[in-house]
């Protein structure tokens, strides 16, 4: 069968089988968790709990705070045994509820099952999910409620909903997908309803058969279509799948709506179809353990704020030559210096592998390879050197701000020059530098 | 014979006719321009650096000129230069207190905890942004983006691993200030004497336990002189550094992390200092 695909990118391996056939498990809440209360794009959480509050689970113990933030909410029900910052799987500690899981997951009892979700207004949805704290559960956790509000101006007429998990190792979308496909068209049925579009998309990469097989039977039933996708990485990036799907270019700078589009993971949609129908809060999320270094690879349904350390023992435990530990996939994940740090919204995994020592950095040769596999076709070894040498204007000028931070330059780079590092500084000062002028 | 004639004529006649135009052109399109900036420009350091907040030397030269700037508007140049400005514009020449660039932190390589192993580009800024190498995350991060931006050589990495400041160099131009990700440079006039070598925010213990040297705010400098030193937010801010008597200094030294006091400890105290450690040893 045909695929469908983007142009440029890379292929690494996928490394799915460790975990592949292994379907969803959820975990035993832990004894005690760490909810941040920043595990979004935006700002942080206003803190609802004090120290010696008795919680119940799906309690909301943060509100979101100003337009891009999200509520976070109780994952077990217990006692507050602090409210102060403690580490983040993003490397800065950050403000967290920490909670002494009592076992009994009490859990508010006025929250009712609604009959029809379908036949509620796109406010009462967006309410919903601002009310349920989700995100989007892909990696970058952005607030999803905003996401569903597009400015009247810019129509909005197709849902994609993203079943490509391009990143190595990563399973636990696949496995979503394949445990409740239901949940997922449902979830992504109530997201057209709230953005008004007129079909739903489901992209699937190719190396993940039965489930497209299984959403195009499924799909059937609601206006859409499933796509097959090429396996390739990055192919679940937001404007390289639009691409991908319907050849329509996001405009530098601009965001999917600009195009009539809104893009939301499989882990989300099942997520909203959660929050709307049952008005369950996200307090778990789908993740999957796995890498060379982990006993007994497995995907789990984890609460939020459960320590890396908890998730790690009940796999059996990390195997002595792991040196390396990762929240995410392979090739955007985040490393980690303690297993101490809480599983957040956006852990899509954790990762444990041996990892060999860098090898040295040689200077460009100008092959060009990175400028090959670009997919947002940018010229990274002109932009890091930009970069380095401090020069702005001229990074600007080159789109170093349409970068994604994908890695694939760097996974391609025979020079092993860490070109990504460059970029996310790069984009940062540049970020910086133009707030300082608006102020 | 009467080509190089025709042409020695016709050279003399363009010359002379070119500069018929140059002066005129002189004469007429001349610009006046005020002197002072002249003068002024001429008495600046010429080093351009951007600390006065103007485009360079020349660019303040014609801010003072116009009354826009401050004359004592260039640190670099310090008194010297503000006398000699202020003797061209015919006005008293303000008084300039010459401030240092300081560090504050005390995050040596051996008194602050590495996260762990960092593999990534050796620029402090890049480590900031992904929390730092460190598990203070307010203090230096040892890769010296301080040292590449001193126009002026006068900032190095130590042996410890903290930027060394070269009082007899630097010229408290701020570059240092602006290129710190976490803050931790400020500027200090020379003779304040007591300096809070930290910026942790942290509580005491969780502060202690990352590094060695990090302020603990138990208090004890604050009470010594409450005049001048007061807690917040978990760390010993100076109020006013004039109001810290010098009788006071052996009292605010008692920090039990070294994490205020002064930067430069007479020898014969270091000496002393260094015996007691031996004898206790």
């Amino acid at each position: 069968m045909k695929t469908k695909t983007f142009p440029h990118g890379i292929h690494p391996p996928e490394l799915k089988n460790l975990t592949e056939e292994i379907s969803l498990q959820p975990m035993p809440a832990p004894e005690k968790v760490m909810i941040p209360l920043l595990q979004h794009f935006g700002a942080p959480a206003k803190p609802l709990v004090q120290k010696g509050d008795e919680v119940s689970l799906g309690q909301k113990i943060g509100e979101g705070q100003g337009l891009f933030s999200a509520s976070v909410h109780s994952s077990v029900s217990g006692k507050v045994l602090s409210v102060d910052s403690f580490h983040h799987p993003g490397g800065t500690p950050v403000p967290a509820v920490t909670i002494a899981n009592d076992g009994q997951d009490k859990a508010d009892t006025d929250k009712k099952e609604i009959k029809n979700p379908f036949s509620l207004s796109p406010e009462d949805i967006r309410d919903k999910i601002k009310e349920a704290g989700v995100v989007g559960l892909g990696g970058a956790a952005f607030p999803t409620a905003v996401k569903l509000s597009p400015p009247k101006d810019s129509p909005i007429d197709t849902i994609i909903i993203n079943g490509c998990e391009c990143e190595p190792l990563l399973t636990s979308d696949y496995r979503l997908m394949l445990e409740f496909p239901d949940e997922i068209l449902k979830g992504a049925e109530l997201a057209r309803i709230a953005t008004g579009a007129d079909r739903i998309i489901v992209g699937i990469e190719d190396n993940k058969k039965k489930a497209f097989e299984l959403f195009q039977e499924k799909i059937q039933d609601y206006e859409g279509e499933a796509v097959l996708l090429k396996t390739k990485y990055p192919e679940g990036a937001e404007k390289n799948l639009i691409y991908a799907i319907l050849r329509r270019e996001v405009p530098r700078g601009g965001l999917p709506f600009n195009v009539g589009i809104v893009v939301q993971n499989v882990g989300t949609a099942k997520a909203i179809w959660d929050a709307v129908s049952t008005g369950k809060p996200l307090f778990e999320r789908a993740i999957t353990v796995s890498g060379q270094s982990i006993t007994e690879p497995k995907n789990l349904l984890v609460r939020i704020g459960t320590p890396f350390q908890a998730v790690i023992d009940f796999c059996g435990g990390l195997k002595e030559d792991g040196n390396i530990l990762v929240m995410g996939g392979p090739m955007m994940g985040l490393t980690q210096w303690t297993p101490e740090v809480p599983v957040v919204k956006g852990t899509s995994g954790i990762l444990a592998w041996n990892a060999p020592a860098p090898g040295t950095e040689y200077s460009c040769i100008n092959c060009g390879r990175c400028i090959e596999h670009c997919p947002m076709a940018l010229v990274p070894t002109q932009l890091a050197k930009y970069v380095q040498f401090d020069k702005l204007p001229e990074a600007e000028s080159w789109g170093i701000l349409d970068c994604v931070e994908c890695g694939s330059c760097q996974y391609i780079c025979p020079s092993k020059i860490l070109l990504v590092h460059w970029m996310r500084l790069g984009k940062n000062k540049v970020m910086s530098s133009k707030q300082k002028k608006s102020a | 014979m009467t080509e190089i004639l025709i042409s020695i004529i016709t050279m003399t006649a363009l010359g002379f006719l070119f500069s018929v135009g140059l002066v005129f052109a002189y004469k007429k399109l001349k610009v006046e321009e005020d002197p002072k900036i002249e003068q002024v420009s001429e008495a600046l350091p010429q080093a351009n650096c951007g600390a006065c907040g103007y485009a360079g030397c020349r660019a303040f030269a014609e801010a003072v000129a116009k009354g826009e700037a401050e004359v004592n508007g260039c640190p670099v140049g310090g008194e010297d230069v503000t006398s000699e400005i202020a003797n061209i514009l015919g006005i008293e020449a303000p008084e300039v207190v010459k401030q240092l660039a300081r560090l504050h932190c005390r995050g040596t390589h051996e008194a602050a905890k590495d996260k762990g192993p960092y593999i990534g580009i050796s620029t402090c800024h890049a480590a900031h942004l992904i929390g730092g190498t460190k598990q203070c995350s307010f203090g230096c991060l040892h890769s010296g983006d301080c040292v590449r931006v001193c126009p002026f050589d006068a900032l190095h990495m130590g042996e410890e691993g903290l930027p060394v400041v070269d009082e007899d160099k630097c010229t408290a131009c701020g570059k240092c200030v602006d290129a710190c990700p976490r803050n931790l440079f400020e500027l200090h006039p020379v003779s304040q004497e007591i300096i809070v070598f930290c910026r942790s925010l942290d509580r005491g213990a969780a502060s202690r336990k990352a590094c060695k040297n990090a302020c603990i705010a138990c208090g004890i400098c604050a009470r010594a002189c409450p005049e001048a030193i007061v807690m917040e937010n978990n760390i010993a801010v100076i109020t006013d550094y004039k109001k810290i008597s010098p009788d006071k200094i052996p009292e605010i030294e008692k920090c039990p992390t070294d994490a205020i006091g002064r930067l430069h400890k007479d020898t014969n105290e270091e000496e002393k200092e260094e015996e007691k450690k031996e004898d206790e040893g």
